[in-house]
Formats: C-alpha cells, sequence, structure tokens
C-alpha cells in the first residue's frame, strides 16, 4: 500500500479546489510522452512507452493455435501484464492481483473491440489454424497512470509486429515459414484516464495524485472517434454529467495525443 | 497447438569457428561480446543497473535493506537476501509462459549465492534485501550477464558490499574453449561454463557447467572466464565512477554556482573545464578504494574535497 504525508493531501486537495494541480499541470494536460519502437528482438513487436516518469514495456509474440469454437475465422488477441517489483517498491511478488488483471484487461478491452485490427485478418485456415497475438506489458516504472501508458505501448508495439507466414502442408498441418508480412492496423484505440477527488476531475493522474484518488474512469477512443471501452475504477460515484463531460474531453486529448505518437 | 519453429535449422549447420579462427559473430576465441552498463536505471528502485551483454537486455532492482514480510522468515541475526529472476514473456523466441519456471527458480537460488558473500549480513538483523531482474531479452549467458547487473544495483543502492561480483560463460565450441558463449554457441556448442568471481578477491560465487570438457579444457576455460570477468569488472567500476562524478558536480555547482556566476556570467565554458579537470582526479583517486570499502573511501572523499 501506498502512503502519502498528510500535508501533501492537503495541498493536492486545496490546490485542486482553485483548479491548480500540484505538478502545474492544467486538468486537461497530459504529462510529456514518447515512444520508442523495436526495443527488443526477439519479439515479433515491441515498443516502450513513457508518459512523464511512468514507463512500460510492452512485447507481442505470435503463436498459431486453433480458434475458439464459437469464432471459427477469427484470430485471437491477448493482453496480460505482470506487475514485477522493478518498477516499484509497493509491488509484490506472486501471482497476478487485482491491480494487474484490472490495467491488462482494461487495455486489452480497448484493443479488441477497435476496429484497428482486423480479426478476420488473423485467420489461417477457418476452423483450423489461427494467428494468436499475445501482448505482454511489463511495468518499468510506476509514476501513475498505468493505464493509459501501457495502452500507448501496446497499440505501439503492435503497430510493429511482424506475423510469421504460414503454410498448409498436404497433410493438413501448419507449417511456419521463415517469412514474416507486417500486421496490418488502422488508426489505434487510445485510453484516457481521468481521476476524480472532490469535485475536481483531471486527465493523467500521477503517483502523488493516485494515492488520494477517490474514483477514476478510463476510456479507450478509437481511431474513428467512437468509444471502444470504459472503466470505472474506486467506491466513489460519477454524475452522468461527469461521464458525458469525460467523454468529450477524452475524445479532444486523444486527437491531440495521436499527433505524438508514431504513425506506424 | 502448433508452435513457432525454435531454431533455424541453417544455423545447426554452419560452423561456429571459420578457418581464420574467427567465430559466427566475427569473435577472437577469448574476445567478450560488447558491454554496456547503466546504473540508476530505474527510477523507483533504491537501486538499479541495465546491462546489455551481447544482445541480452536485462535489468535489476534493489530494495532494502527494508522491513520484511512475511515476518516468520526474518532471521534474528541477520538480513534476508531475496533474489528473484525472471524473464519477460517476449525475451526468447518461443513465448515463455508467465508463470515462474523450474529453470528461474534454480536461477534465482544460484545468483542469490553469487551475491551473498559479497554482503555484510549482520548488519541488518530481521531485514530484507529485495534483488528482482528481469530479463528482458535473452541471449545466452543471461544468468552471467545477470550477477554483473545485480551486483551494479546492489552497490547503486549503497549497501555496503565487500567487492563487485561479474560473471561470464565460458565454454567449448567446435572443439576450442572460448569465452562468452552466443545463444547459438550455447545451444549448438560442447560445453558450457557459467561462472560469476568477485575477482579482485579470488573468489568464485558461481560455478555451473554442462556438456563434456577435459580436467585440462576445464582449467582453460576457468582461466578464460576469470579473464573476462576482470575486463567486466573495470567496466563496473567504470560506470559506477562515473554516476558519483556526476554527483560530486552537481553539488559542486549548487555550491558555488551563484558566487561565480555573479562575478564573471560570460566565462562559464571556463568554469565547467576545471571543474570536469578536478572531477577527473578524484576519480583516479578513489579508484582502489570505492568498491572494497564504501564507508572509509566516503568519508576520504569528501575530506579531499573540503581541502580543495
Amino acid at each position: 500500500m501506498d502512503v502519502i504525508t498528510e500535508i501533501e493531501r492537503e495541498q493536492i486537495i486545496s490546490l485542486l479546489r482553485e483548479g491548480k494541480r500540484l505538478d502545474g499541470r492544467g486538468f486537461d494536460d497530459v504529462r510529456p510522452v514518447s515512444v520508442t519502437q523495436d526495443r527488443i528482438t526477439k519479439a515479433e513487436g515491441s515498443a516502450e512507452a513513457r508518459l512523464g516518469k511512468t514507463r512500460v514495456l510492452a512485447g507481442v509474440k505470435i503463436q498459431v493455435g486453433k480458434p475458439f469454437p464459437d469464432t471459427p475465422d477469427e484470430g485471437v488477441v491477448i493482453t496480460s501484464s505482470e506487475l514485477f517489483p522493478i518498477a516499484s517498491p509497493t509491488f509484490e511478488l506472486g501471482p497476478p492481483g487485482e491491480q494487474a488483471i484490472e490495467l491488462a484487461r482494461v487495455v486489452d478491452r480497448g484493443i479488441r473491440h477497435s476496429n484497428a485490427i482486423s480479426r478476420s485478418d488473423l485467420c489461417i485456415k477457418a476452423g483450423a489454424f489461427v494467428y494468436l497475438v499475445l501482448v505482454d506489458l511489463y511495468i518499468l516504472a510506476d509514476h501513475g497512470n498505468l493505464i493509459d501508458v501501457a495502452s500507448i505501448a501496446a497499440v505501439s508495439a503492435l503497430m510493429k509486429t511482424k506475423l510469421p507466414q504460414v503454410k498448409i502442408t498436404d497433410e493438413g498441418e501448419a507449417e511456419v515459414l521463415e517469412t514474416t508480412t507486417s500486421l496490418k492496423m488502422g488508426p489505434p484505440p487510445l485510453t484516457v484516464t481521468f481521476g476524480k477527488i472532490g469535485d475536481s476531475i483531471f486527465v493523467d493522474p500521477n503517483l502523488a495524485e493516485e494515492r488520494v484518488l477517490e474514483a477514476r474512469i478510463s476510456i479507450a477512443i478509437d481511431g474513428d472517434d467512437t468509444i471502444a471501452a470504459i472503466q470505472k475504477w474506486g467506491a466513489t460515484p460519477f454524475s452522468r454529467q461527469e461521464v458525458t463531460d469525460c467523454i468529450e474531453r477524452a475524445s479532444k486529448i486523444v486527437k491531440k495525443l495521436r499527433k505524438q505518437l508514431p504513425k506506424g | 497447438m502448433v508452435n513457432k519453429m525454435s531454431e533455424k535449422k541453417a544455423e545447426a549447420e554452419q560452423p561456429l569457428i571459420d578457418a581464420k579462427g574467427r567465430r559466427a559473430d566475427g569473435r577472437k576465441l577469448d574476445e567478450l561480446r560488447p558491454i554496456k552498463l547503466q546504473v540508476g536505471n530505474l527510477s523507483r528502485a533504491d537501486g538499479s543497473a541495465y546491462i546489455e551483454h551481447g544482445r541480452n537486455k536485462i535489468v535489476a532492482a534493489v530494495y532494502g535493506p527494508r522491513e520484511l514480510h512475511p515476518r516468520h522468515l526474518a532471521q534474528s541475526d541477520r538480513v534476508l537476501l531475496r533474489v528473484i529472476y525472471r524473464m519477460a514473456t517476449f525475451s526468447v523466441s518461443d513465448r515463455k509462459r508467465p508463470a515462474p519456471s523450474r529453470r528461474e527458480h534454480e536461477i534465482s537460488m544460484v545468483l542469490r549465492q553469487a551475491l551473498e558473500p559479497m554482503l555484510f549480513l549482520k548488519m541488518y538483523p530481521r531485514a530484507v534485501i529485495d534483488v528482482f531482474i528481469m530479463v528482458l531479452e535473452a541471449d545466452g549467458g543471461s544468468r552471467c550477464a545477470s550477477v554483473t547487473a545485480a551486483s551494479l544495483a546492489l552497490a547503486d543502492a549503497g549497501i555496503p558490499m565487500r567487492g563487485l561480483v561479474a560473471g561470464v560463460a565460458a565454454g567449448k565450441i567446435d572443439g576450442k574453449v572460448v569465452l562468452d558463449l552466443s545463444d547459438i554457441e550455447d545451444k549448438i556448442g560442447d560445453a558450457d561454463v557459467p561462472l560469476a568471481m568477485a575477482p579482485d578477491r579470488g573468489e568464485i560465487t558461481l560455478l555451473q557447467m554442462d556438456g563434456k570438457l577435459t580436467p585440462a579444457e576445464f582449467s582453460e576455460a576457468l582461466r578464460m572466464g576469470e579473464e573476462g570477468i576482470h575486463q567486466i569488472q573495470e567496466m563496473q567500476r567504470a560506470v559506477l565512477l562515473e554516476k558519483y562524478a556526476q554527483i560530486r558536480e552537481k553539488i559542486g555547482e549548487d555550491k558555488d554556482a551563484p558566487k561565480e556566476m555573479e562575478e564573471k556570467p560570460e566565462e562559464e565554458p571556463k568554469v565547467t573545464k576545471k571543474r570536469i579537470k578536478r572531477a577527473k582526479t578524484e576519480k583516479k583517486d578513489a579508484k582502489p578504494k570505492t568498491t572494497k570499502k564504501s564507508k572509509s573511501s566516503k568519508t576520504k572523499d569528501e575530506g579531499s574535497e573540503t581541502k580543495e
């Protein structure tokens, strides 16, 4: 459990009441963002994303496997994450807990329900072989708002992903070839998270703000400006007006964010 | 489920050493792969290090000495050293399953035992020092590169140590003893000898072997490994000294910058030059002491600074 001093907590709250933030940002300002793609040569795709001092490394591995019975002509995209203790003194060893699972599932839903990757493109032979696209997220430094950084890392890694070509032999087996093709991808979904403290709702909470947070809402905006996923967290409610405001603000923030991210 | 082929057949048929005595990646028999070291790369750890050794990419984080949970593991007369070695799922050709494997458990153990002799365990009874190692990309010899990084991360955390440990593998490929096996040399070579040492103390703290070697070949591998470890140790020292030179420069600037700025605002470049020179001479002085007795060398450095 992260702790925060009483004086810092009070400072954050009283600044927010005046419409200010501890690090000087406005309520709709995201910390500086940067992305390095192709960090890991053994991964089929990889990227490290930074938002302020928060760093997440995403790697993509491709496997050839069977489709799910209810979607025989669609490939599979699965995102998982691990909060290994290198990223924070409060992360503990052991199987993924609540936070790691929520993180992976929110990022996963954003990608899964977006139009960016067509899952029928990932079908090799209907009912028999499809590509499994496995995105793994590793946090390198937690300075707040892991969800948004992880979503940037994941889509940036997918943009660079190479699919090994597969030949179906006469015996009906799948043979993985040395040659590759690029994974086709449209404008990616991006997730924007708002924190709520009292009546203040602000984007991209940093670590200090997260420790005071009463609730947050993450909104994945797809390439065509539709909403692909939403997650509300925390035992403090939002009003309907607050939620619709957040969606409007998220859409504007994502437009700006896209300009700062790699295009392919 | 059909997995990707793990090894390229073509590679296995190529000789590992060519007619001119060069290895597949162009190295001589006793040559290390390129190594890059960094300290303080993980912003939330108490100490951290990053190593690129060949294509290995490994980060190590150190926390502590800190309170130990669960409590029943506490030892009343010494600190517990906990070392965890993990590989990212995408660090190898075929995706590694996320749960820790038998291999990772064993390597965690030998790494702990490689580092433990360097610590003064009785300084921190009942506490824990945690060392977390994450292999982001593996390229043969990742456990040896992990020792090098973990030892640096412990030093970066300011934990007093008897010395630095560094690691490298030696082995045998195409009938010849060689230093620092690459991934492919490890997989299709004749023998692999992972080794870690505190070279200035002459202590071997990690030693494993698999394959087939004559006793004479084994001693040659050991000799070659020790030579390689000496070279890596020099790089470890250099990166730590660099870190402290930078801190010293920063502190120095903060102390006298306002004064100098007021007097001669235009001559900033000259001042920096002087400062770099000073840092360099101090670097030389401090060299033999930094790793052995971090406490005493620290007080000495501080003393020399006030003199100047």
